[in-house]
């Protein structure tokens, strides 16, 4: 499929971003490079210094909230796609509320009980809509113990085993690895498997 | 019992004919405390993770969720 054909493919399609971390800012630039149409991002944190080593923010835009702070940046790589931007913490209503026009959603959650949340509330509310996971990450290294699994519409991506703490901290190239994977998970689901 | 669990066949040594989730996490030694349970597809919230819903047969998810993002 030649890259015109691909853009007309998605530029129709919406995906849902909970989370505008590590895992949900580089998913959403993958995303909308390729040019999916209409991205809707959800986060309620404000830019620290401290995640200028993962996420996709610039020193200029500390203290910001990372969902105005993305949807510009977003702007600035195709200003073609539309960012709904909600600077909100997600309760599982505002899951069904916000993603249900959604053709796919990803989970970019740092914290394992919010993940755990969207999944119950996908599986509960929505369970014909794709979503795509981010589970262990942090460190560095260990390329060939990332990986894909599929479980009905849930697929989750990662080592499933590197968790984030104080020594073991989430970094960039890791993050940018498990980040466009789901990317690359997104675009399978919206354009099939056959190239 | 004969399972799907996580994408893998297994067999889970037990006398039983129908076990909790809790059953099996304990013979699997799954210690994590975030989790996601579906059986056959459908969710299992953990208020259901002692009662009897497994039986030889079931695709069974038992999805560990970690901190990080």
């Amino acid at each position: 499929m030649r890259f015109e054909q691909i853009k007309e493919m998605l530029k129709g399609k919406t995906v849902g971003i909970a989370g505008c971390g590590g895992l949900g800012s580089n998913c959403a630039v993958a995303l909308a490079r390729v040019g999916v149409g209409n991205l809707i991002i959800a986060d309620f944190d404000v830019i620290e210094e401290s995640n200028l080593n993962r996420q996709y923010f610039f020193a200029d835009q500390i203290g910001q909230p990372k969902v105005e702070a993305l949807k510009h940046n977003i702007a600035k790589i195709n200003p073609a796609i539309t960012v709904e931007a909600h600077l909100i913490k997600l309760e599982p209503q505002d899951i069904v509320h916000l993603f249900t026009k959604c053709d796919v959603i990803v989970e970019a959650f740092d914290k394992a009980e919010a993940k755990e949340m969207i999944i119950e509330t996908v599986a509960c509310e929505m369970p014909d809509k794709p979503l795509v996971c981010g589970v262990g990450m942090a460190g560095w290294g260990g390329n060939e113990l990332i990986k894909v699994e599929c479980y009905d519409n849930l697929y989750i991506v990662g080592d499933k085993e590197s968790e984030a703490s104080e020594d073991n901290p989430p970094i960039a190239p890791r993050v940018g690895v498990v980040a466009n994977m789901m990317a690359n998970v997104v675009l399978e689901i919206l354009l099939g498997k056959d190239r | 019992m004969k399972l799907n669990l996580n994408n893998r066949e297994e067999v889970l040594e037990t006398s039983k004919d129908v076990l909790t989730i809790n059953e099996i996490r304990a013979m699997k030694k799954y210690s994590f405390q975030s989790l996601v349970v579906k059986v056959n597809g459908t969710l299992i919230k953990k208020n259901r993770f002692d009662e009897p819903v497994v039986k030889d047969g079931d695709k069974v998810d038992i999805i560990h969720l970690i901190s990080g993002g």
